[in-house]
């Protein structure tokens, strides 16, 4: 076994046993549930975000869509809100090929364009809908009937079902990563003009990882409903849900396979503190500093964080290891 | 035609030249260096903030409220230009993007920590009695931005057609290299596109002040409406703004009489996805 592989294991074994290690801690293991549940969004932002370089800034549309299915399945037939989810998954990639078919042909503008205006568009429609509960929103089960509701008071159950997801999603753009379309990702993003003279069907490929992306991602929104029980625009569709992907894959690294697990490790407990030390308040500045280390991460570190262990792993990595980075 | 479609559809060219004037900003920095600022809306923000500030913090009227917006914003595009979007022009399209939208969150939330997030407006009727022409009733404020953002609109036209300014920043936009071996400097030339273009967006927001809410998030949906006028006139196109800005401008007047003041905005975004779909290129401009 390699030294880096070492790594990798005893760090797994560290997510495994956290809440054991917070045992006596209930904010701490609510905190790691957090960290996984946001990474998982980040991680399926990623896969178009990141490694087919379409920067979509309206993603919470496929969040919301995710959690609303969740609750209209409990609201109007009574099944446990995770029986929402196959719903939450078609209508995302019914919306992302509507956005993605006219876009993915044009400069990468107009795709983050398009995004925004959907995601806007979706809110503003809920806000008006009485049938998604307008501007209130709509609450899920408060005492759970089953198991399946998956209404737990503590956190710890949530901690492992999102763990076992992120691995999921991990293991899948992964897959995507070291695939033949991988390959064609990374040479669209690189240069489109050359990959398609090369043959790469790059519209296409935009397209799936975008599809794929969107799925993931309402698998999030589904995720969340099931912690917090509650949804309204705000919360499932609002540019914020979409700001926090974004900045937590590039803060970590765009295009990179941790990248938003270590962005949301970092920016998900620096949010908590800073509303809970400063309040209401906070709210605003939190998003002031979220915008700041967006603009210092373009100006200065594109690649984002992990770039900056690049060279550390590939020390570590034995002589003649030939996939080192 | 009844009289009040008449005045419905009066109201929204008025409106719809301020849209053209804010759209004109963005167009022109998109066309000279292929660069999209999504920070664009939240420019408009700021400069609706400043005209608050300056006509209820200072006793100003519009004559010293546009012109300084105009200075300030222009002042922030070229510090915008030359602290970040220098740097990140030349990078991947990722970086692009998160730059100028990160400046955007920057803003907004400025302004949210700064103002808080009420709605405010300037009280109405500081401009005057409504103007009423031939039964039409014209609000002075409408008036004063449709035809300020008008004149301005084709200021920034003659300056980008007629002057050797806009010839250098054309010759730019085209080869930058190029331009540099005639004696050109490519980044005083971007300089002075981020300058005007910001300075027009500026006056734009001290115009929509005077009739519009102000608050934080304003600015996301003056940007969704900004980018759909420069989809649908055509990217790097003032002419095509001025078009594409009226049309928006009746559309959403019509729709909200018509369908209801919710579904003003909707209209709009679906109008985008459709520009998107059919006519990605534009009314009036290149592919």
């Amino acid at each position: 076994m390699t030294r880096r592989n070492l790594v990798f294991l005893l760090l797994g074994l560290l997510a495994l046993a956290y809440p054991l290690l917070v045992w006596g801690s209930p904010v701490y293991q609510r905190l790691g549930a957090l960290v996984l549940l946001y990474a998982i969004g980040a991680s399926a932002w990623n896969i178009v975000g990141g490694y087919a370089g379409q920067v979509s800034i309206g993603h919470a549309v496929f969040f919301g869509v995710g959690a609303y299915s969740s609750v209209l399945a409990y609201h109007y037939l009574g099944l446990p809100p995770i029986a929402g989810m196959p719903l939450g998954i078609l209508v995302s990639l019914l919306i992302a090929s509507v956005i993605g078919v006219p876009t993915v042909r044009l400069a990468g503008h107009y795709f983050s364009m398009a995004t925004i205006a959907v995601a806007e568009l979706a809110r503003v429609m809920t806000t008006t809908s009485d049938f998604l509960g307008g501007a209130q929103g709509l609450t899920g089960p408060t005492v759970p009937r089953t198991v399946l509701d998956l209404s737990f008071t503590s956190a710890v159950p949530y901690y492992y079902i999102f763990l076992a997801v992120l691995a999921g999603v991990l293991w899948l753009t992964w897959r995507v990563e070291s695939s033949r379309m991988g390959f064609y990702l990374r040479a669209i993003k690189d240069n489109e003009r050359a990959a398609r003279s090369l043959g790469v069907a790059a519209g296409r490929y935009k397209l799936y990882a975008f599809m794929l992306s969107a799925a993931l991602t309402s698998v999030a929104g589904g995720l969340y409903f099931a912690m917090f029980g509650f949804i309204d625009p705000d919360s499932g569709l609002g540019i914020l849900i979409s700001v926090k992907m974004l900045i937590m894959a590039a803060l970590g690294g765009a295009g990179l396979l941790f990248g938003p697990l270590v962005g949301a490790a970092i920016l998900v407990p620096l949010e908590e503190i800073s509303n809970s030390v400063l309040g209401g308040k906070g709210a605003g500045l939190t998003f002031v500093v979220y915008g700041a280390i967006i603009m210092l991460i373009a100006r200065f570190l594109p690649g984002g964080l992990l770039t900056l262990l690049a060279p550390l792993l590939r020390k570590k990595a034995a002589p003649g290891e030939r996939d080192a980075a | 035609m009844s009289l009040t479609l008449v005045q419905v559809i009066v109201g929204g060219l008025l409106l719809g030249a301020v849209y053209a004037l804010f759209a004109s900003g963005l167009t022109l920095i998109w066309g000279m260096m292929n660069v999209v600022n999504f920070a664009h809306g939240d420019f408009v923000m700021l400069a609706m903030y400043t005209a608050f500030v300056v006509w209820t913090g200072m006793g100003g009227g519009p004559a010293a409220s546009v012109p300084i917006a105009a200075m300030l914003l222009a002042t922030v595009g070229v510090l915008c230009y030359f602290l970040l979007v220098r740097h990140i022009m030349r990078g991947p399209m990722l970086a692009q993007i998160l730059g100028t939208f990160g400046l955007a969150l920057f803003l907004r939330y400025s302004a949210f920590w700064l103002f808080g997030s009420d709605f405010r407006t300037l009280p109405d009727g500081m401009l005057g009695p409504p103007f009423i022409v031939g039964g039409l009733r014209i609000d002075a404020p409408r008036l004063l931005a449709g035809g300020v953002g008008l004149i301005v609109i084709l200021l920034l036209h003659l300056i980008l057609t007629r002057t050797a300014l806009g010839s250098k920043m054309l010759a730019v936009s085209e080869d930058a290299t190029a331009a540099q071996i005639m004696g050109i400097r490519p980044e005083h030339m971007q300089a002075a596109a981020w300058a005007l273009a910001a300075g027009a967006t500026g006056i734009a927001g001290a115009l929509i002040a005077t009739f519009f809410y102000t608050s934080p998030t304003v600015g996301e949906t003056l940007a969704i409406i900004a980018f759909v006028t420069v989809s649908l006139g055509g990217f790097g196109s003032v002419p095509g703004a001025l078009v594409a800005g009226l049309l928006i401008g009746v559309v959403e007047s019509l729709s909200a009489y018509l369908i209801g003041p919710v579904y003003k905005d909707v209209i709009v975004y679906i109008l985008f996805v459709l520009v998107l779909w059919f006519r990605p290129q534009g009314l009036m401009g290149k592919a």
